[in-house]
């Protein structure tokens, strides 16, 4: 079972590697976002740094979405998802298997390269690590509750704006904690390790649940 | 191989969307048999192909697997369905040893798989560049590359030129000598020997379905 799924892994990895797209798409989009706004707050650092760890996290937030609408519909229109929904393993392996590949692709190096984008919002060394570490803690649990809306809207053309909407209001709690996490580590009464745990939770909780949600969505649309 | 499979299906209907599509249909296949299934446009051969699958669930009736062992349904079939299945990024033997992986019981490698159905030029070129009909044979070299008894044909010759269709009826003769089974919906013939054929007709007014009807309609 370890080897399927290390072959699906590997599969939706090449995929992403010659296709390109969405990957450095989400990347380029986060950081667009993040260079807007402090065009249009003004030259404030104070105000940039103090708000900079929460426009990290929304920036986050939206360009998990792109590219989320393809996990499932790119397999559905080509029919590997009738491949692998007859295979001799479980779906939700399946899933499990295109989500891990989706954030690899997509949630890491946003997680990564988020350091280097806090430059813009004026945030200074701590405060970057922890929006890092934060993300790195909070990003699957939006690629996993991201799966679930991409799963419902696998047989919808453009259902990326209903997958927007299905999916946003979930993603909210992760996105409280993420950015307390993150604003808790440059001072304030909450000890930093206490919504850093919360958010760590919530991406396990988020693991389980949105791959069996997923997997039942795509059985369901059958 | 020597496969000693049995398939039975008994009193099978399918509803989708609400609408019956088919009902009341009955086969048994013995090991080495094959079926063809045909029937007009939207009589359900797909959605047949799909509950054997396990990919559908049918409305009533019951899809047996005779003398399979521990063996799950899954782990018993092949399911070539009208889409390929392929994706165009990845070469022809990248999809086949994805395939191999995911299916597991592997059999032939990927590179002997397309030999026999004559594409062996095609193992490092990506499927995208193949032609249509190229792109089902490659589909079809899935069959080649793992142990399955029961191999379910959905339009199995749809843009395959007339020696890859001779091919295709060598293999699946070849298949059916060893003891597996064969269904195929089609509406040309496959040439295939002795098969059995089921043709799937529209739940007509006159068939005695009036109460599914009813349900429908409630």
């Amino acid at each position: 079972m370890i080897r399927t799924l290390a072959a699906l892994v590997a599969r939706d990895l090449t995929l992403a590697a010659r296709v390109g797209g969405s990957g450095a798409l989400s990347l380029v989009f986060f950081l667009m976002i993040v260079a807007l706004v402090p065009f249009a707050l003004g030259p404030d650092l104070n105000l940039l740094a103090r708000i900079g760890p929460a426009i990290l996290w929304l920036a986050a937030v939206l360009s998990t979405l792109i590219g989320l609408d393809r996990l499932f519909q790119a397999d559905e229109e080509d029919g590997s998802l009738d491949l692998m929904s007859a295979a001799p393993v479980p779906l939700e392996l399946v899933v499990l298997a295109k989500v891990i590949a989706h954030w690899l692709t997509t949630g890491l190096p946003l997680a990564l390269a988020s350091p280097l984008f806090g430059l813009l919002v004026a945030l200074d060394g701590t405060a970057m690590a922890a929006t890092g570490l934060t993300l790195l803690a909070g990003t699957p649990a939006l690629t996993f509750v991201g799966a679930v809306g991409a799963a419902l809207t696998a047989s919808i053309r453009r259902g990326g704006l209903i997958l927007a909407v299905l999916v946003l209001p979930l993603m909210i709690p992760t996105l409280i904690f993420g950015v307390s996490a993150a604003q808790s580590a440059s001072g304030g009464t909450v000890p930093f390790a206490t919504p850093l745990t919360v958010l760590a939770g919530l991406s396990l909780i988020a693991a389980v649940v949105g791959t069996f949600a997923a997997a039942a969505a795509l059985r369901w649309s059958e | 191989m020597g496969w000693r499979v049995r398939l039975s299906v008994d009193d099978l209907a399918c509803r989708r969307s609400g609408r019956r599509i088919f009902s009341g249909l009955s086969f048994a296949l013995a090991p080495g048999e094959a079926l063809t299934v045909t029937g007009r446009n939207g009589a359900g051969k797909s959605s047949l192909l799909a509950i054997l699958s396990g990919r559908l669930r049918p409305d009533a009736g019951r899809v047996t697997l005779g003398d399979v062992g521990e063996a799950t349904l899954p782990e018993c079939l092949h399911a070539i369905a009208h889409r390929d299945g392929l994706k165009g990024a990845l070469s022809a033997g990248e999809n086949l040893a994805f395939a191999r992986a995911l299916l597991g019981a592997p059999r032939m490698e990927p590179g002997a798989a397309l030999e026999r159905l004559g594409l062996a030029h095609a193992l490092n070129l990506p499927v995208a560049y193949l032609s249509a009909g190229q792109r089902r044979r490659v589909a079809l070299a899935r069959l080649l590359v793992c142990h399955r008894p029961l191999w379910l044909l959905d339009e199995p010759t749809a843009a395959l030129d007339v020696a890859s269709q001779a091919l295709l009826a060598g293999l699946m003769a070849e298949h059916r000598a060893g003891g597996g089974l064969v269904v195929a919906a089609t509406h040309q013939p496959l040439g295939l020997d002795g098969a059995r054929t089921l043709h799937i007709e529209p739940a007509a007014p006159a068939a005695p379905v009036a109460d599914a009807d009813e349900e429908t309609w409630a």
